[in-house]
């Protein structure tokens, strides 16, 4: 098998979004942030949300350290969000976090994840989920005004 | 009879497999090693025929039992060239034991103002337990720094270890950095200031000779799973005198002499330090990991990773994108070989590698101030044992290339 398997996981679209982040910067001003580790592997993200005062985003950008993965998965993020209600922005978190431990979802909430919809492969790669979900356990925290700092999902 | 270690390899049926439709190349050996037959057949052997608690039993399975668990405490003792068995604790593996060190031994003996001595490649297992004696005490904790090549800093030892230290606590090899420490030296270096010193041998028991006397070092702890023994056993050495003096880690049943309503003697050494019903198929089977040691001989195992070290380590080193932590020269570098691959995170590194059936660890290996040191958030991690062979490290070399070329090219061709 060797490598063939990988493309599955590294699509081109993931690997551009790696390379050619989206939104990979800080906000001049932010309501909503939150700086998020995965302690296995010392990923970080920090993560800034500007909500509207009817609580649409306005602006998003992130920073921080990881893999292919998670750099790709939170720029993909970060696209898919933009502009949208927190109402639909934590719906979306909650289709993702389902889609890549392999619950069935409609296509059409699959559709709103735009590029992250991708990701879908990723529960063939288990140790790997939790790096496609971090920015969006990220969004959703942060979204919810949780601060703590250490992802949930360690074991 | 002395085994061959080429012929080996058939004692690990695991090995035997393929993963992902590839050769399984298992080079995760510093996470924990793989058990020979003759270790799984140890502790079958005992649950099939043996079992019943130690000690305390007047009955014949009973009497087995004691005899085999003590029997696998002797093995030890000479292993590691202890004085006596009576300085041989058996634990649930380092951490059990560096912690059990520093609750009662440290508990008893640091004070305010004291210092306690570390370094700055440790694990967290011989990091945490002094950070957090130090604060409880109000001590200081002092880090020994690094040469350029990521050697132990000798001159920076000499420097931190002062007639205020009371404890001095390293490893004896890195399991990052592939170095080996001077014990020996560290030891005496301790004991002119007055100070204890505490190894960490997790990572160089089960790849060198070790002579615990000879070291003169006062604590020095492993675990049993990272030398093919089972996990949740491992042993703490303690001189008699230390042990003898320091208060119980735990209570309960098998460590004490009489209970009385309002006060408890304790059991003689080792069992004041053994609370409760021990894991005791696991020390049987580390017993049985020390035969096999023993068997080809510590000696054999350190040439036999050596030539591989001296294959590999070049070989990694001059491939172009990659960069290999510790020491650059292989006589100074033990199977232990930390690397990154130029703008790859080491996690898309391990999953690449893992499809070519070559199984490598990636994170901060439990020792987070070192990656802080190194200025890094994690590398990826090879490391080798004695049933690993020059094809395992060809293999490991072409999946590099390999990996390289994906991440390089954006894709692969499907096969």
């Amino acid at each position: 098998m060797g490598l063939s398997k990988l493309n599955s996981l590294y699509r081109e679209v993931i690997l551009d979004h790696a390379d050619h982040p989206h939104h990979k910067h800080t906000l001049a001003e932010s309501t909503n942030t939150i700086t998020l580790k995965n302690p296995t592997c010392g990923d970080v993200i920090n993560l800034e949300i500007k909500l509207t005062p009817d609580d649409k985003i306005a602006d998003i950008g992130f920073t921080g350290d990881g893999c292919t993965i998670s750099q790709s998965s939170a720029s993909m993020m970060t696209d898919a969000v933009m502009g949208k209600s927190k109402e639909e922005a934590l719906k979306m978190a909650k289709t993702f976090s389902d889609m890549a431990i392999g619950k069935e979802h409609a296509q059409a909430d699959l559709d709103e994840l735009q590029d992250a919809a991708i990701l879908s492969n990723i529960m063939q790669f288990p140790a790997r989920i939790k790096c496609a979900t971090l920015s969006w356990w990220a969004l959703q925290r942060a979204l919810l005004e949780e601060t703590d700092e250490t992802s949930e999902e360690e074991s | 009879m002395a085994q061959k270690l080429s012929d080996s390899r058939t004692d690990f049926p695991i090995l035997d497999q393929e993963v992902n439709d590839e050769r399984l190349v298992y080079l995760d050996n510093a996470a924990t090693a793989q058990k020979p037959n003759q270790v799984v057949d140890a502790l079958v052997h005992f649950y099939q025929h043996d079992n019943a608690n130690v000690h305390r039993g007047v009955h014949t399975l009973a009497e087995r039992a004691t005899e085999a668990y003590e029997n696998a405490r002797h093995k030890v003792q000479h292993f590691i060239h202890a004085q006596k068995p009576t300085e041989i604790v058996f634990t649930k593996g380092a951490t059990d034991g560096l912690n059990l060190v520093a609750s009662t031994y440290g508990e008893a003996n640091v004070q305010a103002g004291d210092e306690i001595v570390i370094s700055i490649m440790e694990h967290h297992s011989n990091l945490i337990p002094w950070q957090q004696l130090a604060i409880k005490k109000h001590a200081t904790l002092k880090y020994i720094e690094l040469t350029a090549d990521g050697e132990l800093d000798m001159v920076d030892a000499v420097a931190k270890i002062t007639d205020k230290t009371k404890i001095v606590a390293v490893a004896h090899a890195s399991n990052v950095m592939g170095t080996v420490t001077p014990v020996k030296q560290l030891a005496k270096l301790a004991h002119e200031h007055g100070a204890i010193f505490v190894g960490d041998g997790a990572q160089s028991v089960p790849h060198m000779p070790v002579d615990v006397t000879d070291l003169d070092v006062d604590f020095y702890a492993f675990s049993g799973h990272k030398m093919m023994g089972p996990t949740g056993i491992g042993v703490l050495y303690g001189k008699e005198d230390l042990l003898q003096a320091m208060p119980p880690y735990q209570y309960g049943g098998e460590m004490i002499g009489f209970v009385h309503r309002d006060d408890s003697t304790w059991a003689e050494l080792p069992w004041k330090f053994e609370a409760g019903t021990q894991n005791i198929a696991g020390a049987i089977g580390l017993g049985a990991a020390v035969d096999y040691l023993t068997n080809i001989g510590m000696d054999q195992v350190q040439a036999h990773e050596q030539k591989l070290v001296d294959y590999l380590l070049p070989k990694m080193e001059s491939m172009p994108g990659v960069t290999v932590y510790g020491p650059q020269d292989p006589a100074k570098h033990t199977g232990v070989i930390a690397f990154n691959l130029d703008n790859l995170h080491p996690h898309d590194v391990a999953t690449a590698l893992d499809m070519e059936g070559v199984a490598v660890r990636a994170g901060h290996h439990c020792a987070q101030p070192l990656m802080d040191y190194l200025g890094l958030v994690a590398t990826a991690r090879a490391s080798l044992y004695l049933y690993n062979t020059q094809a395992d490290a060809d293999k490991l070399l072409t999946a590099l290339q390999e990996t390289k070329e994906f991440f390089n090219h954006g894709t692969v061709k499907a096969e």
